[in-house]
């Protein structure tokens, strides 16, 4: 590959923006943001080029790494800043790039009358740079070191607002709910190294097949724990609807299209790894299918517009985990829907922003309503990444997201029927959240003032916001029938994820087909009944049990104190209170035993020269007897 | 008749102690011929000037003296690459500490006009006027330091005995001549000779013990005696030997200053001359480790098991105690002077600890522990020689009727703890190297103390005496509260100018209270009230006079002295390869 010394470029680029533009300060406030922009753009016309290079290599050839030399060396272990570029990373070049490139535009205008809109660039800019060196390095630790940069990029920005006191709770719990999901990848570097004593992908994912079964298991599940944290999957979920505190754009960038879809990009690169270890595959199948149910279930009881969204995101990434652990036949449909995801659901996001941009920063959908014929455009972009998520044929989630139900059909035993009837289901009930929220959104009847105090007056959003969300509604639209065409997508990333064998579902093809069909046409009926026809009431009314606890997210909170805080917070006051009793009393009594000592001993030392004379001749008498008894 | 054979002598090797002492004996003759307006700075040149010649003549002999020892006059000089390095050390320290002598901080240096004048009197008050400087002081430091360049180089006690009396007589006097506080700087002089004296008739006593022993004085002769060669009629009584070679340590460890041979350390390091403390402090300390380890890994030679065990347990009692007494009663001090003497019995415990087992690693150790506490302590002591009282009374304007001016007049080091509050404000550089000193003191990482400490102890351990290295860390970790307590005094807590009362008797109204650690109330009123007024200037104080803490900033010396140091001990701490290199050179065969 002619090009590949261009990879550092890519996390270089927005690094560098990032550094000019938190170092430049104030002085850089003026045009800083299209610094930005351009720092973004540059990183996209990068992959292209790369692109472009890739594709003219045959297959086999589609792998590369290219390093820099050595990052660092201690006793046998040597790591490389190497980086790989293949069909897999480069995906994910392309996807952030090119989305966060639109999004950076859409902030431009979005952020506009912020006063620290040249810090939130710098943050975005730092996050593309952090998310591209997470997929591009070729080994665990580089990939840590992404890892823990979106981190704190996330951290960031959704306490952006941090004058505002629940936002900068929600970034520490987002931050601390990632730190246990880290300690995953930090234990599965452990375990490689003990094993492998090596952390670049070659070596590990090469060694994999001879580790093992219990080794194997037990780096799958603790990378299986990284990605949970990650991609906010059961039993980490609950710091997702709580980030959706930041500014919407990053909602759309961080917490929708890239970031949260790193804990996939995780496993179907360690997939040798999982492949090792059945029962470490089957779990990820599990969290994927519980998350899937998860999501989809709160989705429909949330009336705040962006926490739906989050929680439809949460369900999504569930069908990719899914996907994931279903083995090589699921691979490539996982970053499949992992793409066309980034696409309709970035696009959603953004819609929404521009929804809360035209109602003065409101998201409760219950005073939303009749919103289509104020706001042609949005509604349109938002109608056709809603039909996307939906899986209506031909828009691109349909092509994604089939593909992993079928594939979920697939298998012996009680698996397929199992995960089979859950990607079915939550195939329904997301038709019947996400309609909810488009109807309650833009159809009906109106349920906002115009007149009088809380008067609002929806506009549509000016060119710069609505130009990304109609560059994504195309997307939305096409994509998935585009990279579907003749098998492309899966050809190209079979260098990577291997070739799947095809294999029949337990069901007959087309029966998958119409089923999910009747079901998504009857969940989204439902919800036009609901909230098109009747009235949607402003204030949430009293209702059965499930949706009570749908609305408080099925409890995770409460379970997550209880099970995990309490206990720390009591270990924690016990180890203070035995610090100070315990350790600190003792320390105290040593320091004033040695103080009383001192002044014992201070005594001797009166001044006169005779008992000088006397200590000195005292002391050699008393070592003289020492040696005496002891020599003789 | 007796053919007369002029002794061939080798020159070379004999040079740097040789450039010292003649530098010496032509200052004396400088003091007679130079007008005294020039003294000082012939003196400071022609000091200075040696010093740095035999450094250089150190270095030329380095490569030397790496391939075979030097003995000249049959080993009455011997100089061993180890003894060559104590000599560096000392001279090292002895160029700095000569820079914070020659300091005169607000115009005065720290030494009386005429040392020969009764404290107090008319005639003291005179010479201070006519502006009278004692600039033997540069002498008496060459002096001493010859003394110790020639300690650790010797092979024949007699000759031993006689570079400490060149070593200990220039520093009573130099103990004596301190400008203010007089009468304090003379009871320490008279209490550090007199003591001097009881340990050289010890040491002298286990030389006789020994030249009894093995018919010689040679050491190389002791050690074979020891083995049970020679041909002493009382080869074999190993009881003569053991108790003479007790003495002889005995009165080496009195140098070194441990216990229990330490009890004149606090005292006479209060009561001497600051800038001649640092100096006695570093250089003496490392002479008297260096001719110790040049005794005792000699004789060990020789020894069989019972008896170099009994030395052994020697070693161990003494740097057990040493540590103990160092760190503990250091805690409980109020003066800053006696602070840094406690600490300075500790480093002593410290440096034996590395000595047990008499291997080559612990003579590397000691050595660099010597270089890393006496840049630490030469740095310390000349801080101290700056951070002073000053005077300030208000002259009252006739034609305003206020008190617009004052006249300020700079008064002793303000030594007693609580006078440093706040230091750091009104010096913060100064307070950053002083602090960079005490945690070198300490052992903190990157810094020289660490280095050294973790050099000394490991090399304890490797001669199995871990309990000895445990005591070791556990004696530093308590050592660390008072090293710590200063610096937090002189950063955190805020300063009380107003704490010392007016300025009261004249010089010396309670020396019986100065100089002990009896009472600490009455340490800190001595200090605060005796030590107020420069001597006999003192009339009748008016009302508003106060006391206040200041810190002399300007440049001089001390200021050059204190960079040089913190400079030293942040290198030592963070690149130590190439002076650890050396040390190992030197401690290739160590006796």
């Amino acid at each position: 590959m002619q090009t590949l010394g261009l990879a550092p470029w890519l996390v270089g680029l927005p690094l560098a923006g990032a550094a000019v533009l938190l170092l430049g300060g104030r002085r850089t406030d003026r045009w800083g943001h299209w610094l930005g922009v351009l720092a973004s753009t540059a990183a996209f016309a990068v992959g292209l080029v790369l692109l472009a290079d890739v594709l003219r290599l045959p297959a086999d050839e589609r792998v590369a790494v290219h390093s820099l030399g050595t990052w660092l060396e201690v006793g046998t272990l040597q790591v490389d800043a190497a980086f790989r570029v293949d069909p897999l990373s480069l995906t994910f070049v392309l996807l952030v790039t090119f989305v966060g490139t639109l999004i950076h535009l859409y902030s431009v205008a979005y952020m506009a009358h912020d006063v620290d809109r040249r810090r939130f660039f710098a943050y975005l800019n730092l996050f593309v740079a952090a998310m591209l060196l997470l997929v591009l390095a070729d080994s665990y630790l580089l990939l840590f070191v992404g890892w823990e940069g979106v981190g704190v990029a996330s951290f960031l920005l959704i306490g952006f607002w941090d004058h505002r006191r629940e936002n900068a709770v929600a970034g520490k719990k987002a931050f601390v709910m990632n730190r246990v999901g880290d300690m995953g990848l930090i234990v599965a570097m452990m375990l490689m190294l003990w094993q492998v004593g090596s952390l670049s992908f070659g070596d590990v994912l090469g060694a994999a097949g001879g580790m093992s079964t219990g080794v194997a298991t037990a780096i799958g599940l603790m990378l299986l724990l990284a990605a949970c944290g990650k991609s906010a999957q059961f039993p980490l979920q609950a710091w997702l609807g709580d980030a959706m505190a930041g500014p919407t754009p990053v909602s759309a960038l961080i917490h929708a299209a890239t970031m949260v879809t790193a804990g996939v990009y995780l496993l179907v690169r360690s997939a040798p790894v999982l492949e090792a270890a059945p029962t470490a595959q089957l779990v990820v199948a599990v969290v994927g299918a519980v998350t899937l149910l998860f999501g989809a279930v709160v989705g429909c009881a949330k009336d705040d517009i962006k926490k739906a969204l989050a929680a439809s995101t949460m369900s999504q990434i569930g069908y990719m985990m899914l996907a994931a652990g279903l083995g090589p036949i699921g691979y490539a449909f996982a970053i499949f829907h992992l793409v066309t995801h980034g696409f309709f659901k970035a696009g959603l996001f953004l819609g929404a922003g521009s929804v809360m941009h035209a109602m003065d920063d409101s998201v409760d959908m219950r005073r939303f309503g009749g919103l289509g014929r104020a706001l042609p455009v949005t509604a349109v972009t938002m109608g056709l990444g809603w039909l996307a998520i939906l899986g209506v044929p031909p828009f691109s989630g349909y092509w994604s997201k089939d593909k992993i139900i079928e594939a979920a059909f697939v298998g012996e035993g009680w698996r397929p029927w199992v995960f089979g009837t859950v990607a079915l289901v939550g195939a329904g009930i997301t038709a019947f959240y996400m309609s909810r929220l488009f109807f309650m959104t833009f159809a009906g009847r109106r349920r906002w003032e115009s007149e009088g105090e809380g008067a609002r007056h929806p506009h549509e959003a000016p060119f710069l916001m609505r130009l990304p969300m109609i560059v994504l509604a195309v997307g939305s639209v096409a994509l998935g029938g585009l990279l579907t065409l003749g098998g492309g997508f899966t050809t190209w990333l079979e260098p990577v994820v291997g070739h799947a064998e095809h294999h029949d579902p337990v069901l007959p093809v087309w029966l998958i087909i119409t089923l999910t069909l009747v079901l998504v046409v009857l969940g989204a009926a439902l919800a036009f009944r609901l909230y098109a026809v009747q009235q949607v009431p402003v204030e949430p009314p009293a209702s059965n049990a499930l949706v009570r606890a749908a609305r408080r997210d099925l409890y995770q909170d409460p379970v997550n104190e209880t099970l995990a805080m309490l206990p720390g917070q009591v270990a924690t006051r016990t180890l203070v209170y035995a610090d100070r009793t315990v350790v600190d009393s003792a320390f105290l009594r040593l320091a004033s035993g040695v103080r009383r000592a001192g002044d014992g001993l201070r005594r001797s030392q009166n001044g006169y020269v005779r008992s000088y004379a006397a200590t000195t001749l005292g002391g050699l008498l008393v070592v003289a007897a020492v040696v005496w008894a002891l020599a003789y | 008749m007796i053919d007369f054979v002029a002794p061939t002598i080798d020159w070379a090797a004999v040079s740097p102690v040789l450039v010292v002492l003649a530098a010496g004996v032509l200052g004396v003759l400088l003091e007679a011929l130079v007008p005294a307006r020039a003294r000082r700075s012939v003196q400071l040149v022609l000091t200075l000037g040696a010093l740095a010649g035999a450094l250089v003549a150190v270095a030329l002999l380095w490569g030397r003296v790496q391939e075979a020892a030097l003995s000249v006059v049959g080993g009455s000089y011997l100089l061993t690459p180890f003894g060559l390095g104590v000599q560096a050390v000392v001279v090292v320290c002895a160029l700095l500490g000569v820079l914070v002598v020659a300091d005169r901080p607000g115009g005065q240096d720290a030494f009386a006009p005429t040392a020969a004048a009764v404290p107090g009197s008319t005639y003291e008050e005179q010479a201070r006027r006519a502006g009278l400087e004692q600039t033997e002081v540069y002498p008496l430091v060459l002096f001493a330091t010859g003394g110790m360049m020639l300690f650790p180089a010797t092979d024949d006690l007699v000759m031993l005995f006689i570079a400490l009396e060149v070593l200990s007589l220039p520093l009573y006097v130099l103990c004596a001549t301190a400008r203010r506080r007089r009468l304090l700087s003379q009871e320490a002089a008279a209490k550090y000779f007199l003591l001097g004296s009881f340990a050289s008739a010890l040491l002298i006593f286990g030389v006789a013990l020994l030249y009894g022993f093995a018919g010689s004085v040679r050491l190389g002769a002791i050690a074979e005696a020891l083995a049970g060669q020679g041909a002493s009629p009382l080869a074999g009584m190993d009881v003569l030997a053991l108790a003479g070679v007790l003495l002889v340590v005995a009165g080496l460890l009195f140098k070194v200053g441990a216990a229990p041979f330490h009890a004149w350390t606090p005292d006479v390091y209060t009561g001497a001359p600051t800038p001649v403390t640092g100096f006695m402090a570093a250089c003496t300390k490392a002479a008297a480790v260096g001719a110790l380890v040049r005794f005792l890994f000699t004789l060990a030679e020789g020894m069989d098991a019972g008896t170099r065990h009994g030395v052994e347990v020697v070693l161990w009692t003494v740097a057990l105690l040493t540590m103990v007494v160092g760190t503990v009663v250091g805690v409980v001090q109020t003066d800053i002077k006696r602070v840094l003497a406690y600490s300075s019995i500790a480093h002593a415990g410290f440096v034996l600890v590395a000595l047990v087992g008499f291997s080559e690693t612990g003579a590397a150790a000691v050595l660099f522990y010597l270089l890393a506490y006496g840049l630490a302590t030469v740095g310390a002591f000349a801080v101290v020689t700056v951070v002073r009282e000053r005077l300030t009374t208000p002259v009252p304007d006739a034609e305003h009727g206020a008190a617009s001016a004052a006249s300020d007049t700079l008064l002793g080091e303000a030594t007693h703890l609580a006078q440093w509050a706040g230091v750091g404000r009104k010096a913060p550089w100064l307070t950053a190297a002083f602090a960079l000193f005490l945690l070198s003191m300490a052992g903190i990482p990157l810094t020289a103390g660490f280095i050294a400490k973790f050099g000394a102890f490991s090399a304890a351990v490797d001669a199995g005496a871990w309990p000895l290295a445990v005591a070791g860390v556990v004696a530093s970790a308590v050592a660390v509260f008072f090293y710590v307590r200063v610096i937090v005094l002189m950063v955190l807590t805020p300063p009380a100018d107003e704490l010392v009362p007016d300025g009261g008797a004249p010089d010396g109204g309670a020396p019986e209270a100065a100089g002990t650690d009896a009472g600490p109330d009455a340490g800190a009123a001595a200090h605060a009230v005796g030590g107020g007024a420069p001597t006999g200037t003192l009339t009748a104080a008016p009302a508003a006079t106060r006391t206040v803490v200041t810190v002399v900033t300007t440049p001089g010396p001390a200021a050059l002295v204190v960079a040089l140091c913190a400079a030293g001990v942040l290198l030592l701490g963070l690149l130590p390869a190439s002076v650890l290199d050396l040390a190992g050179q030197a401690a290739k065969f160590v006796p």
